[in-house]
This record gives structure tokens, C-alpha cells and sequence, in this order.
């Protein structure tokens, strides 16, 4: 039987909720708004996600974390075709290229970091497919549901704050007429070096993001300290700026959890024990 | 002679009406009216006031059924029809997520007004798309000491089940020795 809805009903938290305490076993699949991504899940715990648009041949999770090259990944596709990512693993780990506690580091932080860009979808519709595990030849994870809703309820905190800040992604920044320290002077992150050097009127901040292979959050994340820090501006533009993205959170449960303390103690109206068999004996008959 | 009542609440199209049709020996005297409101119309008619059902358990008892009316501005009117009720039971319908929240809500109201025990009758579950009863424990927050009965409103032994399941609830309750009243 599948659980089906919308996420604009019933958001992504309570759905890992209802899936971690039930223990359920299938495949969560969620068509977004603009995106579409299916998660995995054995007896409540997260496996395996996928998400349109977002390659994870395995080769290719290893060039985002920057341990192959595109070369790699091509001499890969070129040598082992119709390979599974599992056959690959193997390989790479057979032949001391990698070690297999830092490949599923990997794998846990790739399916990490799309379930996560999933918390922040609050409009599209779901279904979930019990016993249903499209993950053939996939290298699968084992995560505990907890730590994920966790983590996630506190990215979309973070995220509806950096969305406030920054709501359209369809801007383009440049660099500050008068920084007040120079470039040369400020510590800077690899994701933000990677950031700047594709700073220039021309390119919007979502071109940015894509072209770095990075998610929405990590890109406002950045922006977001490069504007505090007064290292760049925002173009205004003369033309109207493109809809804002989709940012508003799923509108939290409003119904909180009623205080244990302050529960009135059920009790039975003032009838007699009798009167209740005398009820159901006479409801058995109908 | 002495009367008794349940209640059967839920939000709006969850069931209540077909319930109690479905077990009252009298016609339901039900104050249905066509639904005016777009977003309200799936399905034609609503209850505005409230369904009223009976069975005579013998000489000397009955059972009322009242129905609440689901639409929410009719909600001034839950607290009048709970006083003195032996038991109330949440309709949900399992196969419209869209209403768990506000099932939640009537779920929390009810027990505010009246302590006595409840149970929460999870419908249509013979549709394909039914949430099973055991998730929807999970998603309304139910407690553990309360059932939650898999139903069929238009069946008659699954509605039996039903009124049967929150009796048993008040005789447990009893034997616990946990009742106050």
C-alpha cells in the first residue's frame, strides 16, 4: 500500500519521522517543484538517494571531492562501460587507489548532501513504495534517521534565514567599488576562492553555483559571508529580476505536542460497568 | 429511561455521516446542505449542524450518535454537542493526507473539552491509496494506550467494530482501575 500526498500537506520531516519509527523498508520518491529525487530506506534507515540532474556514477562523486580528475572519470567511462558503481568500488579499492572506510565516507556525505537540499522542498507531491529498492550496483549507506531530521530541521532554520537575506538566486554580483580590507589580506575557503573568481556582472549567482557543483545553500552560504564581509555587491539591475526561488519553508506543525504534565487523565462518564456490556452485547446482535 | 451518546468527529469528508447511517436503526436525521464554498466541494453535500443516530440497546437504554459537522466554521457547536458524552471517536479519512493536521486538531479539542476516552477510526481502508492505520498512529500522534481502528463507514460490521473498539476502551479503563469519574 503507498503512502502518497503532498509536501505542501505533509513535509519532508514528518515523512522521515513516520518512515524512522515505523521502521519501513522502500523507496520515498518526491517530485519537487523543480526538481524530482527518490530516497532508499531499510528498516527506517536512509541508504541511498538520488536526485535529477545530479550525476552519482560514482566516478563522479570522486571528481566532486576533488580525488579524480574529469580525465579520470572519462578514462573510467571509456574503460569500464556498463560497469556498476559497486564493480568500480571494487576495483579502486583492490588496486589501493582507495580505501574502502574513505570511499563510504564519501557515499554517506554525497547522500548526506542530497537529503539535505531535499529538506528545503516544501511543494511537490510523494509517494512512498514499500519494499521497492532501485539500488542495483549502487554503494548504499546505512543512516540513522535521527541525526538526519536533526541536521536538517537546523539547515532549514539556516536556510530561511540565508533565503531572507538573499532571496534570488538570478542576481549577479561584482566586486566592491571600495573594499575596506584587500583581497590579497583575507583568509579565504577553497569553496570561496572557487566562488570568486566567477564573480562579474555577467554571471547571476546560479550560474555560479552550477558551474561549481554546488547546492543552493552552500552558494547563499558563501555569498551570503562574501556581502557581509563587504567583498562584493549586488548588481542592480534595470531590468526586473527574475521570480524569486521558491524558498518559504513548510509552514511548521502548528499543533504542538500537548505537555505529558498538563494532560488531563482520561476518565469514563458516571455510567456502570454493566451499562457498557449491556452496550456491547446489544451492538455484537445488530 | 436512560440515554447515552458518542460522538463521531473528524474533519470534513471524513466519514461521520456514512457511519452512523450505516449502524443507526432510525434514518439519520442529518442537516445536510449543498456545499457553497469551492475548496469544500468534493463531495456535494455537508453536515451544518449534525448527523443523529440511534440504537435502542432495550427497554430502558439508548444510544445516541451525534455526528459533528466537519466544516470548520461549525466548530462553536463541538463543545455543546460533547457534554456528557461516554466516548468520542476521530474520523480520518487514510487517504487524504491533506487533512491529518486538522484531524490532529479536532483529536486535541475533543479531549480538551472531556477526558473520556477516544478512539480514532481510520476510513476508506479499502481504497488503494489508504494510509495503514499503524502510520497514521504515527502522524497524528496518537498515544499508545489509544486504538486506532482500520474502517470501511459504508460496512456494517467494520462500523460495529468501530463503536465496539471504544467500549472495550471504557472497560479496560475500568479494569485498569485508572478512572477517575
Amino acid at each position: 500500500m503507498a503512502l502518497k500526498g503532498k509536501l505542501e500537506d505533509f513535509g519532508i520531516t514528518q515523512l522521515l519521522n513516520l518512515i524512522n519509527l515505523a521502521r519501513k523498508t522502500g523507496t520515498l520518491y518526491i517530485a519537487g517543484s523543480e526538481k524530482e529525487a527518490y530516497l532508499c530506506f531499510r528498516e527506517g534507515r536512509l541508504i541511498y538517494v538520488s536526485m535529477a540532474g545530479v550525476d552519482d556514477y560514482l566516478p563522479v562523486i570522486l571528481q566532486r571531492a576533488g580525488i579524480f580528475t574529469e580525465d579520470h572519470v572519462r578514462m573510467i567511462r571509456k574503460n569500464m562501460p556498463g560497469k556498476t558503481d559497486q564493480d568500480i568500488a571494487r576495483v579502486l579499492i583492490t588496486s589501493g587507489h582507495l580505501k574502502q572506510q574513505g570511499l563510504l565516507r564519501l557515499v554517506r556525505e554525497h547522500i548526506l548532501g542530497l537529503v539535505f537540499q531535499v529538506f528545503s522542498w516544501n511543494q511537490g507531491a510523494f509517494r512512498f513504495e514499500p519494499s521497492e529498492l532501485p539500488v542495483q550496483g549502487r554503494i548504499t549507506a546505512s543512516i540513522a534517521l535521527e541525526n538526519v531530521i536533526m541536521e536538517g530541521s537546523r539547515r532549514l532554520k539556516e536556510w530561511e534565514l540565508l533565503s531572507d537575506e538573499l532571496p534570488d538566486l538570478g542576481i549577479a554580483l561584482k566586486f566592491a567599488e571600495r573594499p575596506t580590507t584587500p583581497l590579497r589580506d583575507i583568509n579565504l575557503s577553497v569553496e570561496e576562492w572557487r566562488v570568486i573568481s566567477f564573480i562579474n556582472p555577467r554571471n547571476t549567482i546560479r550560474q555560479i553555483a552550477n558551474y561549481n557543483n554546488m547546492d543552493e545553500l552552500q552558494i547563499r552560504k558563501i555569498v551570503y559571508s562574501l556581502l557581509q564581509a563587504s567583498l562584493v555587491e549586488i548588481v542592480r539591475s534595470p531590468r526586473p529580476l527574475s521570480a524569486p526561488v521558491e524558498t518559504q519553508a513548510p509552514a511548521s506543525d502548528q499543533v504542538a505536542k500537548p505537555d505529558p504534565q498538563a494532560e488531563p487523565q482520561m476518565r469514563r462518564p458516571a455510567v456502570k460497568r454493566g451499562i457498557i456490556q449491556r452496550l456491547i452485547r446489544r451492538i455484537r446482535e445488530l | 429511561m436512560q440515554t447515552l451518546k458518542m460522538i463521531i468527529t473528524g474533519p470534513f469528508s471524513s466519514g461521520k455521516t456514512e457511519l452512523i447511517q450505516c449502524i443507526s436503526e432510525i434514518d439519520v436525521v442529518s442537516t445536510e446542505r449543498k456545499i457553497t464554498r469551492e475548496s469544500e466541494r468534493i463531495k456535494d453535500q455537508t453536515t451544518v449542524a449534525m448527523d443523529f443516530g440511534r440504537i435502542t440497546i432495550d427497554e430502558d437504554l439508548i444510544l445516541y450518535l451525534f455526528g459533528t459537522p466537519g466544516q470548520k466554521r461549525f466548530d462553536f457547536m463541538w463543545e455543546v454537542l460533547s457534554e456528557g458524552m461516554l466516548g468520542f471517536v476521530v474520523m480520518v479519512d487514510s487517504t487524504r493526507p491533506e487533512t491529518f493536521r486538522e484531524a490532529r486538531r479536532i483529536l486535541e479539542t475533543f479531549r480538551s473539552y472531556s477526558p473520556v476516552p477516544y478512539i480514532v477510526a481510520a476510513n476508506k481502508q479499502d481504497l488503494a491509496d489508504a494510509w495503514p492505520a499503524e502510520d497514521l498512529r504515527i502522524v497524528l500522534r496518537v498515544e499508545s494506550g489509544v486504538k486506532v481502528v482500520p474502517c470501511v463507514a459504508s460496512d456494517r460490521e467494520s462500523v460495529k467494530e468501530v463503536l465496539l473498539e471504544l467500549l472495550y476502551s471504557i472497560l479496560e479503563l475500568m479494569d485498569e482501575g485508572k478512572v477517575l469519574g
